[in-house]
């Protein structure tokens, strides 16, 4: 006990250091200047194409993984996993080396009229990049927890592969695939490094939330510490609405069943 | 089942204190093995013959890497008794850690406004600031200068995609002077957080050109073509050094500042690319 309290304080309290720090006189007119509003528009717009991408991706990958068997797949589950473990900056470089101007794809993008460098998708692409894992991850776990008794039953019962994954399959994941794609889209909204990295940073195109708050804070640490709250906030608000989402959704399930 | 999750609990309390620990003693070591490491060759005499001895820390701006570490070797050459700890970083980050209370017996400044934060926060002495060298801009572009780039105007021309830094870092500050000074508006492609960053978009040839320091195009190599522009001259870039207040060893500090102003720092920082500061500049 007096160690998870131990725990609990080590998380809590940097961020109740930062709450007393906040300049309230100023609050409002800091987080509603137009360069923040831009940024925090930015934010949610970017972080919520890249959780559809992550979900479009990920339940395809989360599937596979779980259900299937065939040569070198931990050594792919492993890979796919990597952007969770590398740092952000890295992953940022492997990006620009990938889609940038003189990238592997990024010529080939170039030569169609499409530019990823400096764009909006570039901030898109890095945050799905590192968001990816992140739905794998619980989405994978939650199917081998599920099992595959179920889905036997639904087959034996006369069920295609494909009605079994839409009637069955997918239902019973529901709450994980929800609480997989709140963290990829928490993760996307925190991504800094790779998006530097990569994608640049410019007001309105750009310059998500995280590098609006690292580009104040050298000249307006009131308005760094303002937005940073609202960013605590926003993804405060977004995980309390997932858990609630994921409960409800599981309820729903386990009802009719 | 219960025991299991016990032990469990148990083991990963036990891994996290092991991580604590090493992370812990790695910081200190840290702390320690650099001036131990350099301090194997001190002889007692030889020490006292220049009446310096002991640990300063230095805190310097991200852009005097290089010239300083070459020069704090120098100085602890010539001062065996002495160890010379840097710490470097950019210059609003350092005045953040100075003022929070970390240690520093010098500060070197890339700009006048981070040693003036430190001055108006009494942790260093109005008068002590000397200017030792100056930082103009340069156009970087990559060494096959893709977009045929020649000067300060041809960044505003339309499918130039030119990298510059946000105007509230100093490199981005310096920017805006010069574009006013030469009655151009360039349109970036991104206004990155700092010039290294500026410097990384043109050398991975994501910028067909980059606004950063002369120094940063030296020390680029042959990754970047540098072109100088008249109008750098309006924006001329003054770097302030000065003892910390409340320093451990001020003797040291001192000898290292002059040091740095003296005859080899000029020399070491003028092969950089910095410019002599002028000496009726310094307030």
């Amino acid at each position: 006990m007096a160690v998870a309290a131990v725990g609990a304080a080590f998380v809590l309290l940097p961020l109740v250091a930062m709450v007393t720090r906040v300049n309230w006189a100023e609050f409002v007119p800091l987080v509603t200047s137009e360069s923040s509003l831009d940024a925090l528009g930015l934010s949610l717009r970017t972080s919520l194409t890249a959780t559809a991408l992550c979900v479009l991706l990920g339940v395809p990958m989360a599937v596979v993984l779980a259900r299937t068997e065939f040569w070198g797949q931990r050594i792919l589950r492993s890979l796919v996993l990597l952007p969770l473990v590398l740092p952000p900056v890295v992953g940022g470089i492997a990006l620009l080396y990938t889609f940038g101007r003189r990238g592997l794809l990024g010529q080939s993008f170039e030569a169609l009229g499409v530019t990823v460098a400096f764009s909006t998708t570039a901030v898109v692409i890095a945050q799905t990049f590192v968001a990816l894992p992140f739905l794998v991850l619980s989405l994978e776990g939650a199917l081998r927890a599920v099992g595959t008794r179920y889905e036997a039953v639904g087959a034996t019962l006369g069920a295609r592969p494909t009605t079994v994954l839409r009637r069955i399959t997918l239902p019973l994941v529901v709450p994980a695939l929800v609480s997989g794609a709140v963290l990829s889209f928490a993760r996307a909204l925190g991504e800094f490094g790779a998006t530097l990295a990569f994608a640049g940073s410019l007001q309105g195109v750009t310059r998500t939330l995280p590098l609006e708050i690292y580009l104040q804070r050298e000249t307006d640490p009131d308005a760094a510490v303002a937005l940073s709250l609202v960013l605590v906030v926003v993804a405060v608000v977004v995980v309390a609405a997932a858990h609630q989402a994921g409960r409800s959704g599981g309820a729903r399930l386990r009802g009719p069943s | 089942m219960l025991r299991t999750t016990r032990r469990r609990a148990v083991l990963a309390f036990a891994v996290l204190g092991a991580a604590a620990v090493v992370v812990l003693s790695g910081c200190a070591a840290g702390g320690a093995a650099q001036p131990a490491a350099t301090v194997p060759g001190s002889e007692a005499p030889s020490a006292s013959a220049s009446g310096l001895d002991g640990l300063i820390t230095v805190f310097a701006a991200a852009s005097l890497k290089g010239t300083f570490t070459e020069l704090a070797d120098e100085f602890e050459a010539e001062h065996p008794g002495v160890s010379v700890e840097l710490v470097f970083a950019g210059s609003s980050d350092l005045v953040t850690q100075i003022t929070e209370g970390a240690p520093a017996d010098v500060f070197a400044s890339a700009d006048e406004r981070n040693m003036a934060k430190l001055v108006d926060e009494a942790l260093i002495t109005p008068d002590a600031p000397v200017d030792f060298a100056t930082n103009v801009l340069q156009i970087a572009v990559p060494p096959t200068n893709p977009q045929g780039v020649e000067t300060l105007a041809d960044l505003a021309a339309a499918g130039v995609a030119t990298v510059v830094c946000a105007p509230q870092v100093p490199c981005g500050a310096a920017t805006a002077a010069v574009e006013s000074a030469a009655g151009i508006d360039i349109a970036p492609v991104s206004e990155e957080s700092s010039v290294t960053d500026v410097l990384g978009k043109v050398t991975s040839g994501e910028a067909d050109a980059g606004l950063v320091y002369v120094t940063d195009v030296t020390a680029a190599g042959d990754a970047v073509r540098g072109i100088a522009f008249p109008e750098s001259a309006e924006a001329v870039n003054v770097y302030p050094i000065a003892p910390v207040a409340d320093g451990r060893n001020p003797e040291v500090a001192v000898a290292f500042i002059d040091f740095v102003t003296g005859s080899r720092g000029r020399a070491v920082l003028g092969a950089a690319g910095f410019g002599a500061a002028g000496t009726e500049t310094a307030p």
